[in-house]
């Protein structure tokens, strides 16, 4: 099967615009602007079953269908903030067929009446920031952004922006106060992007591979679309594959695809033909799945995943075989969330802090992590902070301890935490 | 020299990205300009920020606080920030970061004696397949080095000193 997403693995040079036009390159943006209401553009989006790729899952036509129109101007923002633990997918999609991308903010931005989007891309993305404003010069040069497109009304600019090194920023909050020239904090929800966003105007955040969809969406028709993945989860995913397996890396596959098959057969296996202990979906922020057959036999969908009581999330499958001390893994996420919460909400603030403080005992000598200590400040964290990394942040925590209660046994004398790698 | 002399043109193409009525927008890409000059913002720097864009100094510090790629005190020329997150440390990402050290003779978060080299331990960078790895952040900018040996970083690390030692130019 030929790529949808990832199509630079097919079609050599696509990174170039006359290679990327002679494959049908902005011919969905020039029928859009050309013919099509910028309703009925959000309507094929709709029809196609697209849901957002960031990690949540939300129906992308209905956000677009929220923007509020009786407040104007509106703007798109392109979320490539790419920052979970796990996660590589979108990098690769804007380094390699970046056009495709960029035609997707260009009819996001026409479906929803913008003529200024941003892409806001992690400040760690500094190469391809440059990569991608070079792309943008080409496209204005060649009368596909710029005023009056086409012959029509329509007008559209795309900007760049660099984040600084900030995970709280791919939150769409965050991200629109750091677009203001802010530290990159939440806002209290609602009022939603969508009814007050950047510059307190109706906003649309999509992340890089649910805009990377909509060319060949628009193209090729909703039907078309939904005849790939399940009911629940139409269409193509890139699943990022990391940790202890032999061949890392991006795999675009249809959502349905089973977690054997995207680890035997994709993925070359795990490293030492060891067996797979935990798979984390949805990288740091995932509750962690006990392996056995039934979970690896089961098809990676949103609904599917759920009843292994996990979540897909933005599907960056960390694999993590047996030789790998759980009590390890959730020190290791820990770090990452202590260090990456913003401070606003006190509970994620003060919760990360403690959590880290406790799951550090044994190194500091003691002998053992104080479990049920740790549980209960997790429990006190979640439900109480503004946005989900105060959730994320317990996610592994409370399910490592339930899931791999062998993993935390106290032990007589003290230890040092196991460390996985070479 | 300030900004708004040294890099006219610069300083206008940023200010030009955002509406004329929220030019604070342009706080993070003018942080990174004046972090060119010595690897580091001065407070100068940040007060000229703030004078172009309307907001007070305070407010500017804050943003340097808030983002890790913003320093606001001399470290090493090149600054190695090896992830040591995760998905990297399953595929040897501490043992990398620790023998890395140890050849060096310094600690994560400390500079070589010369100047050249600051090594730090950072969050996902969005390589995991790639493990180990790193990016070197200088005044120059930021470059990925992936599938990393603690031998290719020596090698690099060797290619650094020379360079700074004779300029290109």
């Amino acid at each position: 099967m030929s790529h949808v997403l990832l199509r630079h693995r097919d079609i050599a040079d696509i990174d170039r615009l006359e290679v990327y036009r002679q494959n049908r390159g902005f011919e969905a943006f020039r029928n859009a602007v050309a013919s099509m209401k910028p309703s009925d553009v959000t309507k094929v989006v709709k029809d196609s079953g697209l849901r957002g790729r960031g990690g949540a899952g939300f129906p992308t036509g209905m956000k677009w269908a929220f923007m509020d129109d009786k407040s104007w101007p509106h703007y798109v923002v392109a979320n490539a903030d790419e920052s979970e633990p796990g996660t590589f997918k979108d990098r690769e999609i804007m380094e390699r067929n970046p056009f495709q991308f960029l035609e997707g903010v260009a009819l996001a931005s026409y479906a929803v009446g913008a003529k200024l989007a941003y892409v806001y891309l992690r400040g760690e993305f500094w190469q391809l920031a440059a990569r991608l404003d070079q792309k943008l010069a080409e496209m204005q040069a060649a009368g596909l952004l710029g005023d009056k497109l086409f012959g029509r009304g329509y007008s559209l600019r795309i900007h760049t922006h660099l984040g600084a090194g900030a995970y709280i920023c791919g939150e769409e909050t965050a991200m629109l106060e750091s677009l203001e020239g802010k530290r990159g904090q939440p806002r209290v929800r609602p009022p939603f992007p969508p009814a007050v966003g950047l510059y307190g105007k109706p906003t649309v955040v999509n992340n890089v591979e649910t805009l990377t969809n909509v060319p060949l969406i628009l193209l090729n028709g909703p039907d078309w679309y939904k005849s790939m993945g399940t009911p629940d989860s139409a269409g193509v995913k890139v699943f990022s594959v990391s940790g202890r397996v032999r061949k890392p890396g991006n795999y675009e596959l249809p959502f349905g695809t089973t977690f054997r098959q995207l680890i035997y057969e994709h993925a070359g296996g795990v490293q030492d033909g060891r067996p797979v202990k935990a798979i984390m979906p949805a990288g740091a922020s995932s509750s962690l799945i006990l392996v056995d057959d039934k979970a690896l036999d089961t098809p990676m969908d949103y609904a599917s995943v759920r009843t292994l009581n996990s979540d897909l999330g933005s599907a960056s499958v960390i694999v993590i075989d047996d030789s790998v001390s759980i009590e390890w893994v959730i020190k290791k996420t820990i770090d990452f969330f202590q260090h990456e919460s913003c401070g606003k909400c006190t509970p994620c603030r003060e919760g990360t802090f403690w959590m880290r403080s406790l799951i550090e005992r044994p190194a500091a000598g003691r002998t053992s992590v104080p479990v049920d200590m740790l549980l209960g400040v997790a429990r006190q964290m979640q439900g109480k902070c503004l946005c989900a990394l105060g959730e994320f942040a317990t996610m592994a925590v409370v399910t490592g301890i339930e899931r791999f209660p062998a993993d935390f046994q106290p032990v007589a004398a003290p230890r040092q935490v196991v460390e996985a790698g070479r | 020299m300030s900004l708004a002399q040294k890099y006219a043109r610069e300083v206008q193409l940023i200010l030009a990205k955002y509406p004329a009525d929220q030019k604070r927008s342009a706080v993070m890409p003018l942080l990174y300009l004046a972090q060119r000059e010595e690897g580091y913002i001065t407070r100068a720097a940040m007060e000229e920020i703030a004078g172009l864009l309307e907001m007070t100094a305070t407010e500017v510090a804050a943003i340097v606080g808030f983002y890790t790629l913003y320093h606001d005190r001399k470290e090493g020329k090149y600054r190695m920030q090896v992830c040591t997150d995760l998905p990297c440390a399953l595929r040897g990402a501490d043992k990398f970061i620790e023998s890395l050290c140890s050849n060096l003779g310094i600690r994560v978060g400390e500079t070589t004696p010369d100047g050249l080299i600051t090594i730090e331990a950072v969050m996902c960078l969005a390589a995991c397949d790639r493990a180990p790895m790193f990016q070197v952040q200088s005044a120059d900018g930021l470059e990925y080095h992936e599938d990393m040996t603690v031998d290719k970083t020596m090698e690099l690390i060797r290619a650094l000193g020379r360079e700074t030692k004779e300029p290109a130019r």
